[in-house]
């Protein structure tokens, strides 16, 4: 027997019954949009590979990824995926502390060579050397770069680590980066949302342990199970959409009877997530079945498009920020007053040279 | 007098434009000069604008106007429609009319490209700017007097006007180019990954950043193509009457018509 346990050890170690196991594999399959053929095999994959080891690292973040995390709807999932995870390194949820848990790290780091997989919440800041995230003495920067050399692919949780999130927003002080900008040479798996659902957390760990592979990913490396449509596209308040039926202002009639929420700057149309699937809180509810649109968390630079209740981004370099049709009817009017004023003088000066005097002329010169 | 032919030959020589045998120079001289010398108003005529070219302005004129339409009516709907969901599909409609016209403008304009290729020599100056040679400048600033009345007389031309083909290109032929792109890369999200339009276009959106600037950059696009319709309009009209060659009814039958025999 190998001398690392696999995870059904793991497992039946933290008291789970093999009914309460099986469940849970049949749980994953559905969550990963797999058919029930794929039970056995995740299954198998349990009992006999080795565990995965994953070290979760934490930069500048709010910790809502974590949040979210250990409320995972199906408690088994989250105890399951956590004690398998939080056993390595995470230095919010682990017991140890200080040096031990700094020891801890390079343990792994150096008893798993190219094994195990890096989950990152947060992301470094560049300014001042990176000193403006410091961990266990040095920047995160340093701890970042030094974790990602030997494993094998890296997470990217949540906004923050994919695409930079609040603390990278205009005008971004420190300077803080998603971990893509540092980390060039590594597969990164992001899984942006603020937080992401905790079943797509799940989802994605528990793949990546099961297949022991990184999930197929969209052109911007998300896993395409989770982020492959849009909010809009399977909303369900979709058919007001198409019906042409909106909230137009947030106490009207519409609002209560649960139209679309487009024109109040619902953000569904421009997002990928599963929100609209998946939803929140075991499955409970979402923003836009609590009457609020999507406010597009989970794409690039969600701070710095403008309101967010507006569809469209502000034009910034305009002055005063101004959207597209703002700008578009003034420069339209411009052109449409010059265009009025030119045809005038137009006419005024084909008036005063009559027909005849041009004619008269031409006939003089040929 | 010149006789015809030769008229013809130095109008076009004048344009530095070679003559092909499908410009064929017609003309009422004969018949008009019979009469008094005030009423005398010789034409001459060339045939510039082949029918697929003629074709595929007006069908991008109905197409661009249904574009600009409906696709102001996605970004700032109509007001909520009454009664149940399941009786009415206006979005839906709308929608639907601005992608069929997308597709029918973007098809047309890769039609009107392959015309630039086997079509005249008319046909490749919307493509082909020929900002390298001398004459051409001075032609636009020779244009722009015009319009900003600082001369008496305009010129003559069988193709565009330079300034007018500046901004065919310019205006036009970028602004469509990006609004295909960007319209296909949006329609490719509703689609759906792996789409033919997903597959060709997909990389636009993080190209931009995300939807939401396609979005936004698409949506400014739209003005951009509503200026040059309106100048391009205005001025199709306006030269038509004060210039000294027919203009809109040269894209509708394909001969340009002078009003006058002079030269330049
Ligand atoms: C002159 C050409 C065009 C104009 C003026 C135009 C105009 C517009 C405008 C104003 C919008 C609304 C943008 C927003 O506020 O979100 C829009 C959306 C859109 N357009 Fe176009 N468009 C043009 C060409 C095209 C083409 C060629 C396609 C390709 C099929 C296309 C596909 C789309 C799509 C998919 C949307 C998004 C619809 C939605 O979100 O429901 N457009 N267009
Ligand atoms: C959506 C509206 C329109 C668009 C996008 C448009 C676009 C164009 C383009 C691209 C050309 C160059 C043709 C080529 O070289 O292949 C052209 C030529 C022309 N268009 Fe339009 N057009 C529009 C509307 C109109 C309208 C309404 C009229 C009539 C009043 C008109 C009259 C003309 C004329 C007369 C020419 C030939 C100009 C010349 O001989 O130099 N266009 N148009
Ligand atoms: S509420 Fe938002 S996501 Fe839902 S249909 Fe309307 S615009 Fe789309
Ligand atoms: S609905 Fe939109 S804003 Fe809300 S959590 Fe989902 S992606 Fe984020």
């Amino acid at each position: 027997m190998s001398q690392i346990e696999t995870f059904y050890e793991v497992m039946r170690r933290q008291g789970i019954t093999r009914r309460s196991f099986l469940k849970y594999c049949s749980l994953t399959a559905a969550a990963l949009g797999l058919g029930p053929t794929f039970v056995p095999q995740i299954a198998n994959a349990m009992e006999t590979k080795p565990r995965t080891p994953v070290l979760w690292l934490h930069g500048l973040e709010c910790t809502c990824c974590s949040e979210s995390f250990i409320r995972s709807a199906h408690p088994l999932v989250k105890d399951v995926v956590l004690s398998m995870i939080s056993l390595d390194y995470d230095d919010t949820l682990m017991a140890s502390a200080g040096h031990q848990a700094e020891a801890i790290l390079e343990e792994t780091i150096q008893k798993y060579k190219g094994e195990y997989i890096l989950a990152v919440e947060g992301n470094p800041p560049l300014n001042e050397d990176g000193m403006f995230c410091i961990i266990g003495g040095k920047p995160f920067l340093d701890q970042l770069k030094h974790a990602a050399k030997d494993a094998k692919a890296i997470i990217a949780w949540g906004s923050c680590a994919s695409w930079g999130c609040v603390q990278a927003a205009r005008p971004n002080p420190t300077q803080a980066v998603p971990i893509h900008k540092v980390i060039k040479d590594k597969p990164i798996i992001k899984v942006p949302g603020c937080p992401p659902i905790a079943e797509v957390m799940t989802g994605v760990i528990t793949y990546m342990l099961t297949f022991g592979k990184v999930p197929e990913l969209d052109r911007q490396g998300r896993p395409k199970m989770f982020y492959g449509q849009r909010i809009h596209d399977k909303c369900y308040r979709r058919p007001h959409f198409d019906a042409g039926q909106f909230v137009e202002q947030w106490d009207d009639e519409g609002a209560r009877k649960g139209y679309c929420l487009y024109k109040v700057g619902c953000k569904g149309p421009t997002s990928y997530n599963a929100c609209s699937t998946i939803r929140w809180n075991e499955g409970v509810s979402f923003p836009i079945q609590a009457g609020h649109g999507c406010i597009g968390c989970s794409e690039d630079g969600f701070w710095d498009k403008g309101s967010f209740y507006d569809r469209l981004t502000n034009i910034p370099q305009f002055g005063i920020e101004k959207n597209a049709d703002e700008i578009g009817t003034a420069v339209a009017g411009g052109v449409g007053a010059a265009i009025a004023a030119h045809a005038a003088v137009s006419a005024i000066k084909r008036m005063t040279t009559s027909d005849d005097k041009t004619e008269a002329k031409q006939e003089e010169h040929s | 007098m010149l006789p015809l032919f030769a008229r013809m030959e130095k109008i076009m020589s004048d344009q530095t434009i070679e003559t092909s045998a499908d410009h064929v120079p017609a003309s009422d001289v004969s018949a008009s000069t019979e009469h008094g010398p005030e009423k005398v108003r010789r034409q001459t005529a060339v045939y510039v604008y082949e029918a697929p070219l003629r074709l595929w302005h007006w069908v991008t004129v109905l197409c661009i106007i249904v574009l600009s339409v409906t696709g102001y009516f996605i970004g700032a709907p109509l007001p909520t429609q009454p009664g149940e969901a399941i009786d009415n599909y206006l979005m839906g409609y709308i929608r639907f009319a601005h992608f069929a016209a997308g597709y029918i403008v973007g098809i047309a304009f890769l039609g009107r490209i392959y015309w630039a290729i086997v079509g005249n020599h008319h046909s490749r100056e919307l493509f082909l700017v020929p900002i390298f040679r001398a004459s051409w400048w001075a032609g636009v600033i020779h244009e722009l007097r015009w319009y900003f009345f600082l001369e008496k007389t305009p010129k003559k031309y069988i193709g565009h006007n330079p300034l007018g083909q500046a901004a065919m290109f310019f205006m036009f032929v970028l602004g469509m180019i990006f609004m295909i792109i960007t319209g296909f890369a949006l329609y490719g999200e509703g689609a759906g990954a792996g789409s033919w339009a997903d597959t060709v276009f997909g990389w636009v959106i993080p190209l931009f950043g995300q939807s939401q600037d396609v979005h936004t950059w698409h949506h400014l696009g739209m003005w951009l193509i509503i200026v040059f319709v309106m100048t391009h309009v205005y001025v199709a009209v306006r030269e038509d009457i004060m210039s000294r060659q027919s203009l809109i009814s040269t894209m509708v039958g394909g001969w340009r018509m002078f009003k006058d025999d002079k030269p330049d």
